[in-house]
């Protein structure tokens, strides 16, 4: 009787003293490794909002500023492959949080076909993007290579814009698409640039996650990862409604 | 009255502990692949200093061709160069890293009671990115250089110059994350690091103000890369965005990088006054004078900040009303960094003050820090800025807050710390000749500088009048003398490094837990996490301390 609580104590100070294997040695706890580590991809998130929000603030000022431009240019592009895209994104992050739950639970084949498949969905994403781009390049709407404004002063030489019954731009307002298109390829290709770091992640992810490495307790790489990926979801759920429907009925 | 609070062991039987962070491993590798913030601080202070001398041999070479009024020591192109390269690597390559990534880095974990930043690999990461932009940006220097200015003002970087703008701009936005990265760092250390009873309240004012300077860091530096990004895809693709011709407007590259470059300012200036608040309160034996009011007002700075990027804009076209709305919170500014000024003031009031050097450092900062931050209420104010802008005025504004603020705590804070990263004193009486002779030396180059930019003298050429010979002469006999000032410390730490008398623990008989460590530091800091008991800057609390080790001993 008089001796357990001598006994707790001692079994405290070596819980106390034991630490997981995944615990670097300047955190006190466990817990407070968890709460830097995700602390510090809130941040870093922060910063990427501040970088896209560059874009975004040329892009609204540029809107303001040439906005039968803008509506036209947006005309241009493909309302079904964006949607598609989007659907894509959104299964990708549901599937990413599939993946977070499974590591937290600690199902790892669970966590492995989740990740296999939002890495599956984040390829097809690129690949619907590279469709589009081609039609831009196809119709010579790269910025700075061969820009061509035929459809904005002729529209009805354009299939697309005739289906939109687009009024033919004067010169000078035709001219500015060309900022649409590079706001369009910047913000875009900023994104798809952020997908590709992810997918890359994602690839070493699914080979670690088969030997088993975040289904053992340690969940930060897997979690913060995810804020990532949510992240870049958002960050389309943006554009998408920017770049391709504000436009649509004008 | 004692003249010194120096208190140091006895020199015959002392040693430098034989266990500590700098001797734990040996070889280049555990050095360039350490997690230890203390190593990565050092690193950072040898590759800084060698930006800074590299910095200072091209500023030397401007004072040399200003010394007459023809452009007769270098052609007038390599002049725009070299005052480009000096003002880019001056503030990438030493104003922004200067103390955050060194006492920075070396003391927030310290004075936190932590043993290691949040993110070790991350700061590792931060100074390999450093050296990555250093190297490219040497690199684009020696292929030619670049000659924009600092602040490659749209359209002469993307449309007229043919010079190494690419390079260059990519070399800062490698620089730029690694700022990002040693922010973010400092913010999670500062929330989740602390140790018991390590509250906001109680953390030294030097960590309020790394933390103010952290926000400017992770909030606008992503901005400052995008804005570089699209230079360079406008250089190089030929977007538009800032191309008038297509559509684009120049300006908005201005707003993108001066929403940066004002708060960067902040970024430099808060950590060297996180310097003063130890080394005034440290050598006045007192608690800095309103601490709360001191704290507070290091994160307002970095708050309004953000909001006065404009001003940099007055005569550049941004309309009448965005001027008025500028100019006001340009003032606004002001009202934190006075209340900083009055409350040192204060703790110098009735303190028992003594004059070491970092004390030395401090008053040149205080009084030139002053100067510089009054001016910049002259070119807040359109009518006067007007004027003023673009002119030897602003170059002297600047220096006044940069190198008479900035490199001065810079140094106060070295000498300051220098016993605890070393194990070793600096000589005294040297460095304090150190610092009168920068503090003469800077006076003489920059004060005639607002002499000369009030008479109309325009910056950026590399010839004048010839009525402004008498003034510049003055000027860059002035500098020679500051190229002294910085030579000597270099020469001196480098001897106490051997020769040094050994530190102890608590040369100065400081308060921050940093001083209640060996010196130079075990690799963990502490022997056992410390718990805070009392506020910071107790000297009763220090004190009872050293009751208690007497009695102890006795």
């Amino acid at each position: 009787m008089s001796d357990s609580p001598v006994i707790t104590q001692g079994a405290l100070e070596a819980a106390h003293h034991e630490h997981p294997p995944y615990q670097r040695h300047h955190f006190e706890t466990i817990g407070q490794q968890n709460d830097a580590t995700n602390f510090a991809m809130w941040l870093f998130l922060l910063t990427e909002i501040m970088f896209f929000g560059g874009l975004f603030t040329a892009y609204l000022i540029y809107r303001n500023w040439y906005y039968p431009a803008f509506v036209a240019a947006s005309h241009q592009l493909n309302i079904v492959w964006g949607s598609a895209n989007t659907a894509v994104l959104i299964s990708s992050s549901f599937t990413m949080a599939m993946g977070v739950w499974c590591a937290e639970t600690r199902r790892k084949s669970g966590l492995v076909l989740a990740l296999v498949l939002t890495f599956l969905l984040g390829l097809v994403f690129l690949g619907i993007k590279t469709i589009e781009y081609s039609e831009k390049i196809e119709k010579h709407h790269v910025p700075g290579f061969h820009y061509s404004i035929q459809s904005f002063v002729n529209p009805a030489s354009d299939p697309v814009a005739a289906a939109y019954g687009d009024k033919p731009l004067a010169l000078d307002m035709a001219g500015k698409t060309e900022l649409y298109f590079f706001l369009y390829f910047a913000m875009t290709g900023m994104h798809a640039l952020h997908m590709i770091i992810g997918i890359a992640i994602l690839g070493y992810m699914i080979f670690r996650a088969r030997a088993g490495a975040y289904t053992s307790g340690h969940v930060t790489f897997v979690e913060n990862f995810g804020l990532y990926w949510h992240f870049v979801d958002i960050v389309w759920i943006f554009l998408f409604p920017l770049l391709y429907l504000i436009s649509r009925h004008q | 009255m004692s003249t010194t609070i120096i208190s140091l062991p006895d020199q015959s039987t002392a040693r430098v502990p034989k266990v500590n962070y700098l001797t734990k491993e040996n070889g280049l590798l555990s050095w360039l692949l350490t997690g230890d913030h203390k190593r990565i601080a050092m690193l950072y202070l040898i590759s800084i200093s060698f930006f800074f001398f590299i910095g200072g041999a091209l500023a030397g070479l401007i004072r040399l061709e200003l010394l007459t009024p023809q452009s007769d020591l270098m052609a007038t192109d390599t002049y725009n160069k070299v005052f480009s390269m000096h003002g880019i690597i001056m503030i990438f390559f030493f104003l922004v890293p200067s103390v955050p990534a060194t006492l920075g880095n070396f003391f927030i974990p310290m004075m936190l009671g932590a043993k290691d930043l949040a993110l070790p690999k991350v700061n590792l990461l931060s100074w390999y990115l450093y050296v990555a932009a250093g190297i490219l940006a040497l690199y684009a220097m020696s292929t030619g250089g670049v000659d924009t200015g600092w602040t490659f003002t749209t359209p002469l970087s993307t449309h007229y110059v043919n010079t190494n703008v690419i390079t260059t701009g990519l070399a800062i936005f490698i620089a730029g994350f690694s700022s990002i990265f040693t922010g973010l760092n400092f913010i999670v250390t500062i929330h989740k690091m602390r140790a018991p009873g390590m509250t906001w309240f109680r953390m030294p004012l030097f960590v309020w103000a790394h933390y103010a300077a952290s926000i400017l860091m992770v909030l606008g530096t992503p901005v400052l890369a995008i804005a570089l990004v699209l230079v360079v895809l406008e250089r190089t693709v030929g977007i538009g965005v800032f191309d008038p011709a297509k559509g684009g407007d120049p300006l908005l590259f201005q707003h993108l990088f001066w929403f940066y470059s004002h708060p960067a300012v902040y970024i430099m200036i808060l950590p060297g006054m996180g310097v003063i608040n130890e080394v005034i309160s440290t050598f006045s034996r007192k608690r800095v004078f309103g601490y709360t009011a001191v704290a507070f007002s290091s994160v307002a700075i970095a708050v309004f900040g953000f909001f006065v990027w404009a001003h940099h804009m007055f005569i550049m076209g941004v309309s009448n009303y965005a001027v008025l709305v500028f100019s006001l919170l340009t003032m606004l500014v002001a009202v934190p960094s006075a209340i900083k000024i009055f409350n040192w003031a204060f703790t110098l009031y009735k303190g028992s003050i003594t004059f070491e050097t970092p004390m030395l450092y401090s008053f040149g900062f205080m009084g030139l820090f002053t100067i510089g931050g009054l001016t910049g209420v002259f070119l807040g104010t359109s009518g006067t800025d007007i004027h003023l802008t673009e002119t030897y005025f602003i170059v002297a504004h600047f220096h006044f807050v940069m190198v008479g603020g900035m490199l001065m705590a810079f140094l106060a804070g070295l000498h300051f710390w220098w016993p605890k990263m070393t194990g070793r004193m600096y000589p005294e009486k040297i460095s304090q000749l150190a610092a009168v002779v920068t503090f003469i030396g800077f006076n003489f180059t920059f004060f005639p500088q607002f002499v000369l930019g009030t008479l109309g003298m325009p910056r950026r050429y590399a010839s004048y009048p010839p009525e402004f010979q008498i003034l510049n002469v003055f000027s860059t006999a002035g500098a020679t003398i500051l190229g002294v000032g910085y030579l000597l410390p270099v020469l001196y730490l480098t001897w106490s490094l051997k020769y040094g008398e050994i530190a102890g623990n608590n040369p100065w008989q400081a308060t921050g837990l940093e001083w209640q460590t060996q010196s130079p530091p075990l690799t963990e800091n502490f022997i056992e996490t410390p718990i805070m008991d009392h506020e910071a800057y107790d000297y009763e609390w220090l004190e009872r301390q050293k009751e208690k080790e007497v009695a102890s001993v006795g």
